[in-house]
């Protein structure tokens, strides 16, 4: 099954010449039109004319995320506030989040592109999806609840949380399909257990579609076992406007459609490409795109790339499983932080110093974060109530700018370890 | 003048490290400094060591050279041995004034128990119980 027959099975060569047309198209449209891009390819020394082959996209600048947060909020929009019709944002490095806009038509290309992944590992009309990914600006909620009601399934907008009730909510509407992080996966199933719910006889749920954050095989095999499920693999970052693209059934790649974006695998040292099937660092540049056009956009993310056809007949490059990052950042609960967040945020308390650690562990299949900071002598206090306070100024401060819970210790001064050069913060003791 | 009822306290900072509080009381004995009373209040993470101590000038200098964060705090102590609802009679002589106890604990001595007090205005609460007859004790009588 198919959504989109004609694109999704395309011939190699055929969709090459698709994507350079579009390519092309994109790149006269953005210097002609947008002076951040104009003045990039300037810089760089190339003109739209000089794209004269699909090969010729490495002649184009490529795009950080910390563009996205120079020229935050809406300085690389190239639509106008009225044809923007949705924001998400993302969690920024020093404070300053990443904002997405979105056109109808990118509302439309993002459902489309999720529309065909469901189809291909056999998602449709019939299904009851439970999306129990965060609705909110976070991309994952409201992406899946639009593809999965495109391809006919029925939408349960169950969220984050609330695990008890979401378990009985997939018994009693009978869920046949679950989108949500692995980690949420896994918790639910632990959840279920204590409550003498067997997955296989209990419910209906026959397929989970899990990612937002890093997982293993090891990690699929142990629900694909323990829940007798079958876990496909998503992929997205909001800047390519959400989760956008799957395995199917086959499950060996995640399908990044051709028409939709350009792949390239590069040594993230060199910038020249890796050869086909070795690991580099995906970059992307989305050929579908109004009100924030990417090209070669660094992810940071660490993959490879499979350009031969699929057994399942689709024609698209795939990508790997994400092995790893390029840069420091950490994905918790399915959130993106980074370790300068933490120290941002540090350093607008006055009651602690500036040194910190980061440990990241498993609570159950929950990760749990901690952030231990020395407290500042003078205000130390022996009242309880006054230490009470700082620990909780701490806490909230933490959740504000992060947006997520972390356990905050409080240390003596000169207890944590100093580094010279390269920082070590992150001790990481989460199994994948 | 009644900041001859004061007592000093020493209060620590403890960290979630285990063997931390052994580590402070190890180095209070290697200093050589004798603990009267000691109470220690706890939450997720950290906790606060308090302790009368023989010498609390000298402890409290001695641990700030060792890198211990380390407060001397001032106290009042009153003793339990005289007669029964004393120490609801002292409770009620700062709950008329609005003074409030921040914590208090208590110890048992060779001359029998002492209640310690911390209150958010330590003067003033010296002056209503001592005015009101309530007994203190002073820093020698430990």
């Amino acid at each position: 099954m198919y959504w989109n027959a004609r694109m999704e099975c395309m011939p190699k060569e055929e969709l090459k010449r698709h994507q350079f047309r579009e390519l092309k198209t994109l790149v006269y449209r953005l210097y002609s039109f947008n002076n951040f891009y104009r003045d990039r390819m300037k810089e760089q020394g190339v003109h739209p004319d000089d794209i004269q082959s699909l090969e010729d996209i490495r002649k184009l600048p490529f795009m950080h995320k910390q563009d996205l947060r120079d020229h935050y909020p809406t300085k690389l929009f190239t639509s106008t506030r009225d044809e923007v019709v949705r924001y998400h944002v993302s969690s920024g490095t020093t404070g300053k989040p990443t904002l997405v806009g979105y056109t109808a038509q990118d509302i439309e290309f993002w459902t489309d592109s999720l529309a065909r992944a469901l189809t291909s590992i056999g998602i449709g009309t019939g299904d009851v999806v439970q999306v129990s990914y965060g609705y909110g600006l976070f991309t994952g909620g409201l992406g899946l609840h639009y593809g999965a009601e495109r391809v006919g399934a029925t939408v349960l907008p169950a969220s984050v949380g609330n695990t008890e009730r979401q378990l009985e909510l997939m018994i009693d509407l009978e869920v046949t399909a679950i989108a949500c992080t692995p980690s949420y996966m896994i918790h639910m199933g632990e959840v279920a257990k204590k409550l003498g719910i067997d997955f296989q006889r209990d419910t209906k749920l026959r397929k989970a579609v899990l990612g937002a954050e890093p997982w293993s095989e090891g990690m699929r095999q142990h629900i694909q076992e323990t829940l007798g499920i079958q876990a496909y693999d998503i992929y997205g970052t909001s800047e390519l406007s959400g989760p956008m693209f799957t395995e199917c059934e086959e499950r060996n790649g995640i399908h990044v459609w051709g028409d939709v974006a350009i792949v390239e695998i590069l040594d993230p040292e060199t910038e020249e490409p890796v050869p086909e099937g070795e690991e580099g660092e995906l970059v992307i540049t989305v050929l579908k795109k109004e009100a924030m056009p990417m090209i070669r956009y660094r992810i940071r993310d660490l993959t490879y790339a499979l350009e031969e056809k699929c057994e399942c007949g689709r024609t698209s490059a795939r990508i790997g499983r994400i092995s790893g990052r390029t840069d420091d950042m950490l994905i918790i609960r399915g959130i993106n932080i980074f370790p300068s967040q933490v120290e941002h945020t540090l350093m607008n308390i006055p009651e602690v110093g500036e040194q910190f650690m980061i440990i990241l562990d498993r609570k159950g299949a929950l990760d749990v974060m901690t952030v231990q900071t020395e407290l500042c002598p003078d205000h130390f206090s022996d009242k309880m109530s006054d230490m009470m306070a700082i620990k909780k100024k701490i806490d909230s401060d933490m959740k504000k700018y992060l947006n997520i819970s972390v356990n905050v210790e409080l240390m003596d001064p000169g207890s944590l370890p100093r580094f010279e050069g390269k920082a070590k913060r992150v001790i990481d003791k989460r199994v994948f | 003048m009644p900041r001859r009822h004061i007592i000093k306290q020493i209060s620590v900072f403890v960290n979630n490290e285990p063997g931390r509080l052994a580590k402070i009381a190890k180095m209070l004995s290697e200093e050589g400094i004798d603990i009267c009373a000691f109470n220690i209040a706890e939450a997720s993470g950290f906790g606060v060591f308090r302790a009368i101590v023989r010498e609390p000038d000298r402890a409290y200098s001695r641990l700030k050279e060792r890198g211990v964060i380390v407060k001397e705090t001032e106290v009042i102590a009153i003793p339990m041995q005289d007669r029964p609802g004393g120490l609801f009679e002292a409770a009620a002589v700062l709950g008329e004034e609005g003074i409030n106890i921040e914590y208090g604990y208590a110890y048992s001595g060779k001359g029998g128990a002492t209640f310690f007090i911390r209150v958010d205005d330590t003067e003033s609460a010296i002056k209503a119980l001592t005015d009101r007859g309530v007994k203190l004790m002073q820093e020698g009588d430990l």
